[in-house]
């Protein structure tokens, strides 16, 4: 499958031979497990197992919460007591279940950000890239679904808030928004089509993430130096990659034991603490909780959504030049999928021809003030919506903008990057050099 | 060098979660209940003592419709003997049945009675509910630290009364300091000596409250001891499964990054 040359599986007995030209699943299979990957992936090349993890644990305990959990407006809240008091295993189920969401978002910003650092969207894995965002698309849909589900407060007031941004697009935007509710308000259809969709997508974004490791089985993976495997022929590759299993598997499961020891002390211990206490009271149409706050995970963007109020000179500019038809709420709506948009358009907005970071030393700085970004807007995304935190929204979104549509294209231009190691080989022995008696005299210093 | 993404993201999470809590908030004060911390479990005397207060006090208004009474006997609660509950539910809380239309002594399998009061919250999970005030700037400090929640903020408004009193709208308003806008529509619930303890524990105005909020704790979260026992399991299988796997890996990439291993 993949591009780089390694040795295929080989049917060994006729039993094998009989399977493999009818159904060659043992080959695939094969394939997909022994690919050749860069030897000198470091620990930021982990997240990929731990997503895997968090979809199988989600689905598994899911399903298992399905079973006991009513879709309805006067009993979901009730169901979900059912299932923490009188379900076997049902509170560490659901504790799962509701943490499992956070460590899910945890694992996908750590991976987003790891491809953003060392160029992984680029050439030629642009596809896998894209994927990817759609796949972070839906868990944000998904995720924001499942939160409505156990018809608290913050459950429904979210759902009221977030679907009402359907409602801000010009002309078509009421009937979507009363299309994606099911009526003129957040009731019972609308926690039906909910349960519904929240059961399907996950379903959906595993035929995706299929399609996600397909396409980076093809191009093979990509590396802290960003520096393609050789595949001028089997040996070249043999010495820039070892094969996925065993050595990356058994890696990966390490990261994911420490990962999981820390999600079940959370689990265990502190299951609440990442979500909103408000969502223990049942909800209540004529009661609006005094501060309606997103999931943590969700804050960065809510800080972009909620930056562009009517008194910004972009959003007044958008308003005149439309004749009224894109208003700050709109703008807001457009703002925040943009947000998005543009890291789907990196591989295209990243002009350098160096892959990974690591060489880019002006783009290094810009980076990590992107990190820091996202951290302030996660915090503004939580504050409520007063000056200053108004002020700081607006540089902070204006900024995340910044970096994809302006620094992304004129940096390939304007750095001057440091050079790069002729191979994957060469850098990782750098690291771990090669013994004296296979390399030239002076003794490698033991590490 | 992502070791910082990994403590911003440990910090961040710490500020965006803590930060509902900000607005005008009364003054909540820390108290060292025994369900705390990690290793933390009920006092089962003090939620048989606190059943005791909910009942004579507190039910006259409020409700606990998420609780089943046969939950009275659970380990890790208050844990009565089964005759003494089905004694309880029969003595204390009569309970609508459709089959027989009419009203007759609750049983073990009936849960508690709903707020009897319109305007009196149910208690069943208020303890989780009220859990939202984090500390200093919203850090979620206070909780994460010294594992302030909703039994705080319980007992607080319990012992929070000033004394004062308004009226506004036909309505009267009490002092407190704890309650968020600092007046509250309950009256003074509790008082010195208001309830008697069979086995003649304190019944102070303090204790009182304790008690009933270290109930009200339990009825909100009434599995904690046994979701702090599979965390403990969990997390330690956890740690040897690391260790295992860390020795598997270190052995296996060895000779790739030639190096010499001491066995």
């Amino acid at each position: 499958m993949a591009g780089i040359p390694h040795d295929h599986y080989e049917p060994k007995t006729a039993a094998e031979g009989w399977l493999h030209k009818r159904l060659p699943i043992v080959g695939l299979m094969y394939d997909t497990l022994m690919i050749p990957t860069p030897k000198n992936l470091n620990w930021m090349w982990i997240w990929g197992i731990i997503l895997t993890f968090c979809l199988v644990l989600q689905i598994a305990t899911g399903i298992v919460l399905a079973m006991h959990y009513t879709p309805h407006v006067d009993l979901a809240f009730a169901s979900i007591e059912h299932i923490m008091r009188d379900v076997n295993g049902g509170q560490m189920i659901r504790y799962a279940h509701m943490n499992g969401a956070s460590l899910f978002f945890v694992a996908v910003y750590a991976h987003i950000f790891r491809g953003l650092y060392y160029g992984s969207y680029k050439e030629p894995r642009e596809i896998t890239w894209i994927v990817g965002i759609l796949i972070f698309v839906l868990m944000m849909g998904t995720a924001f679904m499942g939160y409505v589900l156990p018809w608290g407060q913050m459950s429904f007031w979210g759902a009221t808030v977030i679907t009402g941004l359907f409602g801000a697009i010009p002309f078509i935007g009421e009937p979507i928004q009363t299309w994606l509710l099911g009526g003129p308000a957040v009731d019972n259809a609308t926690l039906n089509r909910f349960f519904s969709l929240h059961y399907l997508l996950p379903f959906v974004i595993a035929a995706l993430v299929a399609i996600h490791i397909w396409a980076f089985h093809t191009t093979g993976n990509n590396n802290p130096t960003g520096v393609e495997v050789r595949r001028t022929s089997k040996e070249d590759a043999a010495k820039d990659t070892v094969p996925f299993w065993p050595y990356y598997v058994i890696k990966d499961l390490f990261a994911l034991a420490v990962i999981l020891a820390v999600f079940f002390a959370i689990v265990g211990f502190m299951p609440n603490y990442l979500g909103h206490p408000d969502n223990y009271i049942e909800a209540n149409t004529l009661a609006t909780p005094a501060h309606i706050v997103p999931e943590w995970y969700f804050l960065p963007f809510y800080a972009i959504l909620r930056a562009f109020t009517a008194d910004v000179w972009v959003v007044i500019i958008a308003e005149t030049l439309t004749g009224g038809i894109i208003d700050a709420k709109f703008f807001g709506v457009l703002a925040m999928f943009g947000a998005i948009a543009v890291m789907a358009l990196a591989p295209w907005l990243d002009t350098s021809s160096v892959r990974s970071g690591k060489y880019r030393p002006q783009f290094k700085w810009w980076f990590w003030l992107l990190v820091v970004d996202f951290f302030v807007l996660m915090w503004l995304g939580a504050m409520p919506a007063e000056e200053p935190y108004a002020t700081f929204s607006l540089i902070a979104s204006a900024y995340w903008f910044g970096y994809f549509l302006v620094i992304l294209p004129l940096l390939g231009v304007t750095e001057k990057p440091l050079p790069q190691p002729e191979t994957i080989e060469a850098d990782f022995d750098e690291h771990y050099p090669p013994k004296a008696d296979s390399a030239s005299g002076a003794a490698a210093p033991a590490e | 060098m992502f070791r910082k993404i990994t403590l911003s993201a440990i910090a961040a999470l710490g500020v965006a979660t803590g930060v509902h809590a900000a607005g005008g908030a009364g003054h909540v004060h820390d108290h060292a209940f025994s369900f705390e911390g990690p290793f933390g479990t009920y006092d089962q005397m003090q939620l048989q003592r606190g059943l005791k207060v909910y009942t004579e006090v507190c039910s006259a208004c409020h409700g606990l419709r998420y609780v089943p009474l046969r939950t009275l006997g659970d380990e890790g609660g208050p844990h009565f003997p089964e005759d003494q509950v089905r004694a309880y539910a029969s003595q204390n809380f009569e309970v609508f049945d459709e089959e027989l239309d009419d009203f007759r002594p609750a049983k073990p399998v009936d849960h508690f009675p709903v707020s009897g009061d319109p305007n009196a919250p149910d208690l069943s999970l208020m303890a989780k509910a009220r859990a939202g005030f984090h500390g200093p700037y919203g850090l979620g400090i206070n909780q994460f630290v010294k594992g302030m929640g909703g039994p705080e903020y319980i007992l607080s408004i319990l012992t929070g009364y000033t004394g004062k009193e308004k009226e506004e709208a036909g309505t009267i308003f009490y002092e407190n300091t704890a309650f968020p806008g600092g007046w509250i529509a309950m009256a003074p619930p509790l008082d010195d000596e208001l309830v008697e303890f069979d086995d003649g524990h304190a019944n102070d105005l303090h204790h009182l409250a304790e008690d009933v909020s270290a109930f009200l704790m339990w009825t909100s979260e009434p599995h904690m001891n046994a979701r702090k026992e599979a965390g403990f399991v969990s997390v330690l299988f956890l740690i040897f499964v690391s260790v295992v796997l860390y020795l598997t890996n270190k052995r296996l990439w060895a000779k790739v990054k030639r190096k010499e291993l001491a066995s």
